[in-house]
């Protein structure tokens, strides 16, 4: 228990450490806007891998419609805030919490299905929120809507902090480790007397809600918000942090986030290098390490060598 | 009147979407892989036929023979070179090499001739006839014949020959197929060349019926043939034509109705009502799971 709580503060000292450097360097203008962008980017990034780690690489329901629950945070937000002239927080807090219900209304029926279906299922969904969005003249249709620049780097950190600090957490849980059961197998899980359909569910709906969250951020990042933003290219971005990163490793989604974040504003006036490059690595990363970079490894564990063995 | 002629609108549409879909289905059926390129083989079928009769000015039929033989070849680069590895992969990564595969073909072609669409030339003079008051073109004519005469086609390939008994014994079991003395790789190879064939022949009708093609053209067209797949019963063959025929109608009716804009909501509307419902599809038969 004490060694717990140990690793938590170092987490935490990290977390402030990490904070305060960066706020120094914008308030002394190091930083120009070009990369106090690029940071929150980074930011939302790892919010959404992490978010889809927890479906993913924890639970094992491969979902591809990721972008429909960043959609569906990001236009309540900006409903709450634009239109209602709400606090910006509290936007933050109904956008995710939207989410959650959307996560809810999509995982309690397609979550019975299985694998490909299931990805199919989830592509479905997502295009029919991005539809419904597209179909809404309240929110602009397809022109898209005007939203207020309201985001900055403290919003976008903390959101960070919290989904890390929430999905870890979660992960080792009693919760956590019977999604990680349903990921090894379903039907010993199953067999176990694990509710495997309860959890698949909740761990989809707090997934959803921390996709929310970030697309709350990236709503009132960007000034404006288009239904094409969230199509099935979106969905794929956020697969491939996952992917990279390594399907079960926390760690490794956020590395994996936070590299190609940067790799991507490079690329950013060549799209079809990007596109390429991205679709080349998924290609050689499944044929020659389908587990992903880190495999379900994470960060910490590379230091711990003296207690090997035990596990597995 | 109106009604029939979307009808007719649906029908056209709907067997290109039933000519996409057989490919999913009979990948699907031998080696239980979405083949998320598949999509993307229709876009350069409908390019192929595009330079080959606005460049090369070859006629319809040439040029519709010539996307089928190369998206044939195309189709089983791709299998040997991506998805061969993959045989005993798990789904997942099945699943995400397909997805990186669609995304690199689409990039690719967009890197070598830009994101902008073309639009194809007319190639057969377009004629309407009047039957009891319903507008019928000449194109969705030739569209609906060659798409059934292609659907004849294979089936006779399927049930007639031995390369046909080969596909039905290894998507029924390929263990035992390859006891039996069947080359698995090469029927796995052999259907991906038939599936891409046809999906190359639907991007050519595409491209004669709808006349503007680009490189993103794929990605809708092929989801919604994976539903009319999933509609009919993957991995069955009727299954996957009438499930392509009863989209194309739906989604006609639907324009009708004045919901033009829902129409592809509605295509995934039906996928997820199907996979709740009747995940098996109208023709498949209930299998129980086994540990």
């Amino acid at each position: 228990m004490m060694k717990k709580s140990k690793v938590f503060w170092g987490y935490a000292v990290l977390a402030l450490v990490i904070y305060a450097v960066v706020q120094i360097l914008i308030s002394t203008n190091v930083l120009d806007i070009y990369y106090q962008n690029m940071l929150i980017t980074m930011c939302i990034n790892i919010m959404l891998a992490v978010s889809l780690h927890i479906v993913i690489g924890i639970t094992g329901q491969f979902s591809i419609g990721h972008a429909g629950f960043l959609a569906v945070g990001a236009y309540v937000s900006a409903i709450i805030t634009t239109k209602l002239l709400l606090p910006f927080p509290l936007a933050i807090f109904l956008g995710a919490l939207a989410a959650a219900v959307a996560g809810l209304i999509v995982g309690i029926p397609t979550l019975r299905l299985k694998g490909d279906y299931l990805a199919i299922a989830t592509l479905g969904f997502a295009e029919i929120i991005r539809i419904i969005f597209l179909n809404t003249d309240y929110v602009g249709g397809a022109a898209g809507m005007q939203v207020l620049y309201l985001s900055n780097w403290s919003y976008a950190f903390i959101g960070v902090v919290l989904t890390i600090l929430v999905i870890s957490n979660f992960t080792n849980s009693r919760h956590g480790r019977a999604c990680i059961s349903i990921r090894e197998d379903e039907i010993a899980a199953d067999a176990m007397g694990i509710n495997t359909t309860y959890y698949k569910v909740v761990a989809f709906a707090i997934g959803s809600f921390f996709a929310g969250l970030a697309g709350a951020i990236f709503a009132h990042n960007f000034y404006i918000i288009q239904p094409t933003t969230f199509g099935f290219l979106k969905s794929f971005d956020i697969l491939i942090f996952v992917v990279l990163g390594g399907l079960g490793s926390l760690s490794g989604s956020v590395i994996a986030a936070i590299f190609l974040t940067v790799v991507s504003a490079y690329l950013a006036n060549f799209p079809e290098t990007r596109m390429i490059i991205y679709s080349l690595v998924l290609i050689v990363v499944m044929l020659y390490r389908p587990t992903g970079l880190m495999g379900t490894k994470e960060v910490a564990d590379l230091f711990k060598f003296g207690k090997k063995g035990g596990t597995k | 009147m109106e009604w029939i002629q979307q009808l007719v609108n649906g029908i056209s549409l709907g067997s290109i979407y039933a000519l996409i879909a057989l490919g999913y289905t009979m990948v699907y059926g031998i080696i239980k892989l979405i083949n998320f390129a598949h999509g993307d083989v229709f876009m350069i079928g409908s390019f192929i036929g595009f330079y080959a009769i606005a460049k090369w000015e070859l006629g319809f039929f040439p040029a519709l023979l010539l996307a089928m033989v190369v998206c044939a070849i195309f189709g089983v680069l791709i299998e040997r070179i991506a998805y061969k590895r993959l045989r005993n992969a798990t789904r997942i990564a099945a699943l995400i090499t397909a997805i990186g595969v669609s995304l690199l073909i689409e990039y690719t072609t967009i890197y070598f001739r830009g994101a902008q669409p073309a639009a194809y030339p007319e190639v057969i003079t377009n004629k309407s006839f009047d039957v009891f008051g319903v507008q019928i073109s000449s194109t969705s004519i030739l569209i609906l014949s060659v798409a059934i005469v292609l659907m004849i086609l294979l089936q006779f390939i399927v049930h007639k020959t031995k390369i046909g008994k080969a596909m039905r014994a290894v998507s029924h079991d390929a263990d035992a197929a390859r006891l039996m003395g069947i080359n698995v790789d090469n029927t796995i190879s052999a259907t991906f060349a038939i599936g891409s064939a046809l999906a190359g022949a639907a991007g050519v009708i595409f491209g004669v019926y709808y006349t503007k093609i680009d490189p993103l053209m794929g990605v809708i067209p092929g989801v919604k043939a994976f539903i009319a797949a999933v509609l009919g019963g993957i991995g069955i063959i009727p299954g996957a034509m009438v499930g392509g025929m009863l989209l194309g109608v739906v989604e006609s009716l639907v324009s009708a109705l004045g919901f033009s804009l829902w129409r592809d909501a509605a295509a995934f509307v039906i996928l997820i009502l199907i996979l709740i419902f009747r995940p098996s599809g109208i023709f498949g038969k209930n299998a129980r799971e086994k540990v």
